[in-house]
Order: structure tokens, then C-alpha cells, then sequence
């Protein structure tokens, strides 16, 4: 019976191996040829792979669940803040108990931080999800963003009575991550060949980056993501088919906020420093538009949508020293880089309007109509 | 006492802009079921106008408040244009599409009006030129000004005329009817793109209104400062039940006193462990809290139905 179903899945004939084989190589030696060009290029893809880390948990909630979530930036904080409060000095140096209990300063392995950072976030999720069960589309988009809002001016305010974020000036000095003693932040020489810390962290991002395209697919070909699918399309229809829609529901946040979560632990030791200007409205949208520009439930879309709108304003904003030269400095770079990524926005949705890679076998990818109520 | 009177003055102000704001959200929203995310920097771009006409005309000699009205109807025309264009260009193609993709050029077009605004006007706040007389009214304590009094005023009488244009006029009956249902509304002889237009036309206009005001009560202008009005004012259509307009009244003012007590009272609550500066997450908190109690919002739900 299994069997049966399989058959669509046939084992993948020799040219897909190949293009696999080939994609996979490519991958792997990207870095080392865009450090040639300089690190900054490097510094560009790791940033496009946390982004693809993002956009694919959006999407487990968007895509796939078809719960418009725009507060998604919330986990990534959470994942950011977690990682900076107990790998850097912040603690130690505010509250004089917790620099009692650690004498050498608050070093959390990462091993600890990643899988505690993802669960926080999960739990921060379902409690985010929990009260929002009822609400539809709209409504829901707007109590996710201003849950999203709360965060942030907490990460800002949360300095008096007690220091704890530092209010707007951020958290620095983070600790960089290290695996098996292979301190990332360092420079390698491996055969040769010498290994800058961006390309350090590139292929820890991209071992993440398939790890969770991985399990993306098995949960959108699972039990799981075929009932998310079906409360995407009809919830009273799923809901009625036995599928119990409030407990997948909150599923599907919880799953796309450890993905945040990941990324955000990712991002504080990549940057060395979080700040609650990283975590705002701004970039919840962002990744909503990677997710949607890219095609909604759609594995290779979404992936595609990250790292368009992440790194190709970055390119052309190298590309386009002399346009800045020409307007007398009115165009900076992170000017053209937002105005980049409106237009891509715009133009994008107005040529393809279901994304530029979209899911194949749905005709409709989400709902095409609100529920209107009588 | 005193806090009490100026508190709920100063919520009053603030909710009134919050409820021009809003209904402009909710009467497309009723129409076509778009959050219209570029609707704040439609307001951004009137607040900016009215800034640029009346510097420059402020060394014109003409008495402040005909350099205020002037700098509104400059207002006004240019927003009304440019939301015009806005659904034209960036919604309108996307109609039948899915419904994610109008909501991702909105907030493109959002994106794009803060940049161009960024580019055109230069990043820092620009000080918005005092038009009236600053001197305060006192009211058992509190203090009100002449701009507060005319904010609340024309507020009131621009509610009434957009209720007496939705309720008895033809094109109010024609918008209802395209809220109700387009098709059907086609087949009598309304134009759905015509009253679409209309909409947004209408709601350019009560944002830059109320861009002016917000300008001219706190005093400066900047590219980002459509964004918490926007967003306030969106909480407020959604809180009062999306679509329909006297929720968004209500939403709006409801919403300014929450946030005008809440700040005046919450450092008093907590006894200074939290301050003015959450000010910002009481909208949220409470939109949360009655969302979850009332799904649809304080007064149910679209246009059609109550207006």
C-alpha cells in the first residue's frame, strides 16, 4: 500500500542525480570563489542563507498553514536576544550575582543555545498562536505584527529598572561560535587554501539551509503538511474531514517560529551584536514578500524569493557607485538597496502574481477570497 | 483630576486622527479586501506637501490659517492623485489574483513612498511651521490649544459629511453596492471601477487631513513618520470591526484614549517600573484582548451592513 504511493516518488533517474551532484559542488565551492572577490561578497551570501532560513519557516506557517503571520520577525529576536544574553558580557557585567556564578564571564556552547534558543522560540509560538486560534486572515495579520511590535519595544525598554537588553544601544561583544573546537571567528588554512571566518560561517548556514529544506519536504509530503494544506484551502471543510484544525494550527506556528529561533541564534553570533533596529516591522515584511514573491508553499520558490530580494540589492548596490556619484550622494546604497527592493516587490507581484516559482500541482496556492461572512 | 481631564483631551486629538486614518483602511477594505499597508504614507506624503507649501509660502505675508487651508487643498489634490495612481497601477492588474499578491505590492508601495520621500525631502525632521495661535485654553486644569480644538472640530464635521455621502447620496449607495457585492452591483449600472477609484480617492483625502493635523499638533514632519499613525489607525479599523465606518470612528477614538490614559496612568500602576515609553504596545495589548473575545471586531462586520 505504502508502495502504491511511492511509485510517484520513483528513485531519481540519472540526470537529476547529476544536476544534484553538480548543484551540490557548486554549493560547496561558491565561497571560495567569492572570497577571492572579497569577503563582503561572502558576508552577502551568508546573510541571503539566514534570510532562505527564515522565508522557509514563514512559509510552514504562510505556505503551508496559510496563517498570514507578520510578527514572524518576533522569533527571530527571541533566538537573537537569547544567544546574546548568555554568550556576552551583558549579564555578567549588570548584575553582579549572575558575575558571581560565572567567574571566567557566560560562555553558553552553542549546542546548548541552538536547540534551547529553537524551543523557546516554539513555546514563544504557540503562545502567540494560542490566543489568535479564531481569528481570520486579517485580523490575525494584524495581532501577529503587533505582537511582533510588543517584542521590539520590550528589546528597546527593557533596560530600567533592571538592564537587561540594553535598550537601543544592543548587546555586543557576542561570543562566535565554535564547533569541535573550530572557532569560526578565526582564519583556517586548510590545504592551501585559506579560510576567512565568513566562510566559515557559510557552511555552517548552508548545512542548516539543508537541513531544513529537508525536513520542509518531509512535512509538506507528511500526514502533517497535507492537513495544513487542506485547512489552507478550507478549514471548515478540513475541520470537518476530522482534521484537528486547532492543534495543527498551533503546529504550524510552532514549527515556523523554531526556524526563526535557529536563525536568530545564527544571526547574533554572525553579527556580534543584535540590536532591537534588526527586529522591525520592516523585516517581517520583507520575508512575507520573499515567501509570497518566491511562491507560496513552494519549496524552491520560497528559496529562489529569499535569496532574490536578500542579495541582489546587495550586488547592485556595488554595481552602482556611480549612480550615487550622479544624484550627488542623495542615492546611498541603503537608499537604492529599499528602493531595489520595493520595486522588486511591486514589479514582481504585478508580472507573476502566484510568485515566481510557484507550487505546481495547486491551482490555487491560498485562498483566493477571503471568507466573506454573510 | 487634572491628568485626567488632559489625558482624555489629549486622547481625543490622537483618536481623531486615528479615526480619519481608519477609514480610509476600512472603506477598502469593505470594497475590494485590501489592507491598504501604503495608507500611512499616503498620510507621510500629505503631512510633507502641506510642510513644503506653507515654508514656502511663509514669507508671503498671508494670515496663518489661510497658509494652513491653502497647504490642506495642496494636500489633499496631490494625495488624491497619487492614491489614485497607487490603485491604478498596483492593485487594480491584481483583482482576481491571489489575495497575498495585492497585499505585497501595498506594502511595496509603502516601501517605495517612504524611499522617495527619504530621497526627495532629506532624512532629518523638519520642524512643521506654527500657523495658529499657540496660546492654551484652560479647562479646569487641563490646557487645550487652538490647532487640538480645530482637530476635534473638523474631525467631527468630516464624519458627518462622510456619513451623509455613504447614507444619501448615489455614489454612497453605488459604494455600498460594490462593497455588497460587485457583480451584482455591476448589473444595475455601477461601475465597480469607477466607485474603486472613488474609494480611494475619498481616502486620500481624510489621510492627508489627517496628515496635517498630526503635523501640525506634534510640530514636525519626517519621510518615516506615516508608520505608527498607519499602523495605529489600521489596529484602529480592526479593533472597531473592519469595513464597517462607525467602527472605525469608534475603533479610532476608543483607541486614542486607551493610549492617552494608559501612558498617563501606567507609571502611576506599576508603581515606575514601566513608563510612558510602552505607550506604544497598549493598542496592541488591548486590540489582542478583544480580538480574542470578539473576533469580528466591536461593531461586527462591513459597510453594507450598518452604514
Amino acid at each position: 500500500m505504502h508502495e502504491d504511493i511511492r511509485v510517484k516518488n520513483s528513485p531519481p533517474s540519472r540526470a537529476k542525480l547529476g544536476v544534484f551532484l553538480l548543484a551540490a559542488i557548486g554549493l560547496l565551492i561558491l565561497p571560495l570563489i567569492a572570497q577571492q572577490f572579497g569577503n563582503a561578497w561572502v558576508r552577502i551570501i551568508d546573510t541571503a542563507l539566514l534570510y532562505v532560513l527564515l522565508a522557509l519557516g514563514l512559509n510552514i506557517v504562510v505556505g503551508y498553514a496559510g496563517l498570514l503571520d507578520l510578527g514572524y520577525v518576533a522569533f527571530y529576536a527571541v533566538g537573537a536576544y537569547l544567544f546574546a544574553l548568555v554568550a556576552s558580557p551583558q549579564l555578567t557585567d549588570n548584575f553582579p550575582a549572575i558575575a558571581a556564578m560565572f567567574p571566567d564571564g557566560l560562555h553558553a556552547p552553542i549546542w546548548v543555545v541552538l536547540p534551547v534558543g529553537a524551543a523557546l522560540a516554539g513555546v514563544v509560538g504557540l503562545l502567540l498562536g494560542a490566543p489568535t486560534l479564531k481569528l481570520r486572515g486579517d485580523y490575525l495579520a494584524i495581532v501577529t505584527l503587533g505582537f511582533g511590535e510588543i517584542i521590539r519595544v520590550f528589546l528597546t525598554n527593557l533596560e530600567q529598572p533592571y538592564n537587561i537588553t540594553n535598550g537601543p544601544r544592543g548587546i555586543g561583544q557576542i561570543d562566535s561560535l565554535s564547533l569541535f573546537g573550530w572557532d569560526m571567528a578565526k582564519k583556517w588554512d586548510l590545504f592551501g587554501l585559506s579560510i576567512p571566518s565568513v566562510t566559515n560561517y557559510y557552511y555552517l548556514f548552508l548545512a542548516l539551509v539543508v537541513l531544513g529544506v529537508v525536513i520542509c519536504y518531509r512535512l509538506e509530503r507528511s500526514r502533517i503538511g497535507r492537513a495544513w494544506m487542506a485547512i489552507r484551502e478550507d478549514e471548515v471543510a478540513a475541520k470537518a474531514m476530522g482534521i484537528n484544525t486547532r492543534n495543527l494550527k498551533l503546529l504550524a506556528f510552532g514549527m515556523g517560529a523554531t526556524f526563526g529561533g535557529v536563525a536568530g541564534v545564527l544571526f547574533a553570533s554572525f553579527q556580534g551584536f543584535v540590536s532591537p533596529e534588526s527586529f522591525s516591522l520592516h523585516e517581517s515584511v520583507l520575508i512575507v514578500a520573499m515567501v509570497v514573491l518566491g511562491g507560496l508553499g513552494h519549496i524552491p520558490g520560497v528559496v529562489i524569493g529569499a535569496l532574490l530580494l536578500a542579495a541582489l540589492p546587495e550586488v547592485l548596490r556595488y554595481v552602482a557607485g556611480p549612480l550615487q556619484a550622479m544624484t550627488g550622494g542623495r542615492l546611498d546604497a541603503s537608499i537604492l538597496r529599499q528602493l531595489l527592493i520595493a520595486l522588486a516587490m511591486i514589479g514582481i507581484m504585478l508580472a507573476r502574481p502566484r510568485g515566481l516559482w510557484p507550487a505546481p500541482e495547486h491551482g490555487r496556492s491560498a485562498p483566493s477570497q477571503a471568507p466573506r461572512s454573510p | 483630576m487634572d491628568t485626567f481631564i488632559q489625558q482624555l483631551i489629549n486622547g481625543l486629538v490622537l483618536g481623531s486622527v486615528y479615526a480619519l486614518v481608519a477609514l480610509g483602511y476600512t472603506m477598502v477594505y469593505g470594497i475590494i479586501n485590501l489592507i491598504n499597508f501604503a495608507h500611512g504614507e499616503v498620510l507621510m506624503v500629505g503631512a510633507m506637501t502641506s510642510w513644503t507649501v506653507a515654508t514656502v509660502l511663509a514669507d508671503s505675508g498671508l494670515p496663518g490659517w489661510l497658509l494652513m487651508l491653502i497647504s490642506l487643498v495642496a494636500a489633499i489634490v496631490v494625495c488624491a492623485v497619487l492614491n489614485f495612481v497607487i490603485e491604478k497601477i498596483a492593485y487594480r492588474p491584481l483583482r482576481n489574483a491571489p489575495r497575498l499578491a495585492p497585499l505585497i505590492t501595498a506594502m511595496g508601495v509603502s516601501l517605495l513612498l517612504q524611499t522617495l520621500a527619504l530621497i526627495i525631502w532629506k532624512p532629518n525632521p523638519k520642524p512643521y511651521p506654527i500657523l495658529l495661535p499657540v496660546e492654551p485654553f484652560h479647562i479646569g486644569g487641563a490646557v487645550i490649544n487652538t490647532t487640538q480644538i480645530l482637530i476635534l472640530v473638523v474631525t467631527a464635521l468630516t464624519l458627518a459629511g462622510l456619513m451623509f455621502l455613504i447614507n444619501r447620496t448615489n455614489l454612497g449607495r453605488a459604494m455600498r453596492a460594490t462593497a455588497e457585492n460587485p457583480r451584482v452591483a455591476e448589473l444595475m449600472g455601477v461601475k465597480p471601477d469607477v466607485i474603486i477609484s472613488a474609494t480611494f480617492v475619498i481616502g486620500a483625502a481624510l489621510a492627508a487631513l489627517a496628515g496635517v493635523m498630526y503635523a501640525a499638533n506634534y510640530g514636525s514632519v519626517q519621510h518615516s513618520m506615516g508608520f505608527l499613525p498607519g499602523l495605529k489607525a489600521f489596529t484602529a479599523a480592526v479593533f472597531g470591526g473592519i469595513g464597517n465606518l462607525a467602527g472605525a470612528m469608534l475603533g479610532g477614538v476608543l483607541l486614542g484614549l486607551i493610549e492617552a490614559l494608559g501612558a498617563g496612568y501606567i507609571g502611576v500602576l506599576t508603581g515606575g517600573v514601566l513608563g510612558s515609553q510602552y505607550q506604544d504596545i497598549f493598542a496592541f495589548i488591548v486590540l489582542i484582548a478583544v480580538l480574542t473575545l470578539r473576533p469580528q471586531g466591536l461593531l461586527g462586520e462591513r459597510v453594507a451592513d450598518r452604514a
